[in-house]
């Protein structure tokens, strides 16, 4: 529930979802759901050249299971906040 | 089949938004389906009416037609909105029959396993 929470807060922010198949999107993160799934909008293949398919994608469904990374804006992280809600959850679970 | 809970109206990844809307499937397997979007579930099991897959070798690519899909939701990489006023594809490509991008498709193939072949062969040298 933490990660749905915290990708809950992100909501607006601009994201680079890197999928497990190496596609990487970027785009501003619209939703998230319990099992991490993404709803990017706005998006924007990071090698375009590369995957001609996804020419006139501008928003799409991410499965969560298939994602590898989400990259965050550097100051889209509260590391305080972050530390005390995971203390939290290990105390509590 | 219940839809976005209560709490979720706002910020639900359902894929209602998608229904009866041109998608792009992307799968695990690296097949791009096109279709209609008809019906989903939570585990993103999908139908697509009028799929169609859309075979890519380098310039060439192929719309080969598959009729009603029922796509499982773990094969499912991606699920894109193609957007109507825009281009599918770069320009550059050419549209090519089935048989051509078969035969495309088998010499990719080919050239592949002829390089995983020569790196197996290569590999008692011991490159650092």
């Amino acid at each position: 529930m933490l990660f749905f929470s915290y990708f809950k807060e992100l909501v607006g922010r601009e994201v680079t979802v890197e999928l497990k198949n190496d596609l990487a999107i970027r785009g501003t993160l619209h939703s998230v759901d319990q099992y991490l799934n993404i709803k990017l909008e706005n998006t924007r293949v990071v090698d375009q050249d590369k995957y001609p398919h996804m020419m006139s994608v501008r928003n799409c469904f991410i499965r969560g299971s298939v994602v590898r990374y989400v990259q965050l804006p550097p100051d889209g992280v509260d590391v305080e906040l972050l530390h005390d809600a995971t203390r939290r959850e290990a105390r509590g679970g | 089949m219940s839809w976005a809970g209560a709490e979720d109206t706002f910020l639900s990844t359902s894929l209602a938004t998608y229904l009866d809307k041109k998608l792009l499937v992307l799968l695990r397997d690296g097949r791009k389906l096109l279709g209609l979007l008809r019906s989903f579930d939570q585990f993103a099991n999908v139908v697509l009416e009028g799929a169609c897959e859309r075979v890519i070798v380098g310039d060439l690519y192929c719309d080969i037609p598959l009729g009603l899909y029922v796509i499982r939701g773990e094969n499912v990489v991606l699920i894109g909105e193609l957007e109507l006023d825009k281009e599918e594809l770069p320009p550059h490509m050419t549209l090519v029959p089935e048989a051509e991008i078969k035969r495309a498709q088998k010499a990719e193939r080919d050239a592949t396993d002829l390089k995983g072949s020569m790196r197996k062969r290569m590999e008692f040298l011991d490159f650092d």
